[in-house]
Formats: C-alpha cells, structure tokens, sequence
C-alpha cells in the first residue's frame, strides 16, 4: 500500500497530522449544520407520516438507518399507505436513488487511496446534503491530505441529526400540528443546495430544461417523470458543453 | 414481501448504487467526457424534485399569487442567489409561507 505513512513518523509529526484530521472533521461537522434546519422538520414529518401509513414504530426507525435516504423513505410509505406491490417500491426507490450513483462517480477518484472501509462508509453516508456541501468545497478549490475527515463529519452530522428527528417524528406522531407545513422543508433545503451550484449558463440551462421536463413529466408513474427530466437537463449540459470533444 | 424485506432490499440498492463508482474507481475505464457531465447531475436531479413541488403542490400547474408555495419558493432562491446562505434561504422561505396573505 503506497499511501500507508511509513513506520518512522516521528510522534511531532503523528500530533500534527491528528490534528488536522480532526480539524477537518469538525469543519465537515459545521458546514453541514446549517442543512440540518431544513432536514430536521423533514424528518420529524417523515416520523409521522410513517406512523400514519402503517408502519410499525420499529420499522420506521430501522428505515433511517437502512435506507437514509430522506426523499426515499417518504416515498416508501407512501407506496406503503396505497399496498403497493414490493417489486413496484423497488424500482421506485432504486429510480428514484439513481442520482447518488453520480455524486458516487464525482467523490470515487477523490478518495480511491482510502482503505475499503472508508469507502464503505463515505458510500453509505452519500446523500444528497452530504455532497452539497462536498462540491462546494471542492468548488473552493480546497484540497488537503485530510478532506475525507471533512467528508465523514458532514456525513455524520447528517445521519445524527436525520436519526434524532426521525425519532422525535416516531415519538410525536399524530401530535405534531397538521396545519404545519414541514413537508416544505424539503424543496426548501434542496433550493438551498442547488442555486449556488449554478454558476453559470450551461448549468442554467441545465436547471431550466430539467425543471419544465419534470412538470410535463409530472403525470407518469413511478417517479419515471423525475428521472426523465433528469436525463434531458444532463442531456442539454452536454450538448453545451460540446459533446464529446 | 414483508415490509421489512422490501425494506432491505430498498437499503441494499441504494447502498449499491451509492457505493457503485467509488467501488469501480481504477477498476474500470469511463468513457471520455464523462466527468464533465457531472457537475449537471446535482442541478438536474434537485431541480427536478423542486420545481414541481413550487408550481404543482396539489398535483395541478398551480401559477398564481395565490400559490403561497411558489411565491415562498422564489423568494428562497432569490435568497439563496444573493446570500448563498442555506440557514438564510432556509428561514426566508418558511417566513414567507407563513406570512402570505392566501
């Protein structure tokens, strides 16, 4: 293993490196915390709505852990609440998660020197808020021989504040006021994401195609309307970009 | 299929697909271009959850004042376009839901 540090560190040089490791732990941490405003209330509906479509409080906790997918789990019990059949709830879910495959593609070669288990934890924690806040460091232009820290605290952040809110969701249930809007939380905290990414025209065009495929798209079952208006916003940025050069 | 099985499988797949080019990372060869197209995947794919959220919340193209979600939506991203503050646009879209007069 090339990226292994060599057996003859010397201990100034060990304290150093630690505490840059933790530097950049609690600043992945407080970059996400922000995010947290919006994914709480989501979560604490989240909570609720499981409980109201039949699942058991078990199994809408488990969800948060086994799933920890926010847009996901509210589909899931949706699908719940109208007996949709397991194979349909599936290739939902799978369509509907397809979009982390690319935040995969775009983190995979800046952390292909890890060991496997950090892989496996920085795939599992890879969720939308996560990457947010990933590209816009990245997007600063700010390497740094410890940024996977900064990743896993973001990542961390997010599941400790997604587990909590699910939790007070469960625990509160039917109590939680139904004139409260919190279900907004979640297009709120995705604009919050995705206005500072548009940074120019081609991502503009991007935003603008992607957004009128979803409305004319809205009708189609099985969420294939949010895929479909994916592709085409994809699509145009390619053709802008210059295609295959 | 037990809730929970489909449950599992739902995690189990999502993991994959998560894990899928970290895992392929200098195992297999992407077609050239192929990074390029990936700072468009975020914004397409938010985007396409957002806008239909905003002008159609009750399942029908819904444009008018009296849309309180499309007018708190706007004012977030005009938010979010000055400030690039999630906390900001945050706290500016919930205000503007709950103090729109429809």
């Amino acid at each position: 293993m090339a990226h292994n540090p060599p057996l003859c560190i010397p201990p100034i040089l060990m304290t150093v490196m630690a505490a840059s490791a933790s530097r950049e732990f609690q600043a992945g941490v407080l970059a996400l915390a922000p995010l947290l405003v919006g994914v709480m209330p989501f979560g604490m509906i989240y909570g609720a709505l499981a409980l109201s479509q039949g699942l058991s409080p078990a199994a809408a906790l488990a969800m948060s852990s086994i799933l920890f997918a926010g847009s996901a789990q509210f589909l899931f019990c949706q699908l719940v609440g109208v007996g949709a059949p397991a194979t349909v709830t599936v290739a939902e879910i799978s369509l509907l998660n397809l979009r982390h495959a690319l935040y995969s593609a775009a983190v995979a070669p800046r952390i292909a020197h890890l060991p496997r288990r950090w892989k496996l934890a920085l795939a599992y924690l890879l969720t939308d808020e996560a990457y947010a806040v990933i590209a816009r460091r990245e997007a600063a232009g700010d390497a740094g021989p410890h940024r996977h820290w900064f990743y896993l605290g973001a990542g961390l952040a997010l599941w400790g504040g997604w587990q909590l809110s699910t939790a007070a969701g469960v625990l509160l249930g039917a109590r939680l006021p139904a004139d409260w809007p919190l279900d907004f939380a979640l297009p709120l905290t995705f604009i919050a994401i995705v206005v500072p990414l548009i940074r120019n025209r081609t991502l503009l065009a991007v935003a603008a195609v992607s957004g009128i495929v979803a409305l004319l798209a809205a009708g189609l079952p099985f969420k294939l309307g949010l895929l479909a208006a994916a592709l085409a916003g994809i699509a145009v940025g390619w053709r802008l970009a210059g295609g295959v050069r | 299929m037990s809730i929970w099985l489909t449950m599992v499988l739902c995690g189990a797949v999502t993991f994959i697909i998560r894990l899928s080019f970290i895992a392929a990372e200098g195992k297999i060869a992407f077609p050239p271009g192929f990074r390029r197209l990936l700072p468009f995947v975020p914004v397409a794919t938010l985007t396409a959850l957002v806008i239909p959220e905003l002008l159609m919340p009750q399942g029908v193209l819904w444009l008018a004042w009296d849309n309180a979600r499309l007018m708190a939506g706007l004012a977030a991203i005009a938010i979010a376009a000055t400030t690039r503050s999630v906390l900001w646009t945050l706290v500016g879209g919930f205000v503007v839901l709950g103090v729109w007069p429809w």
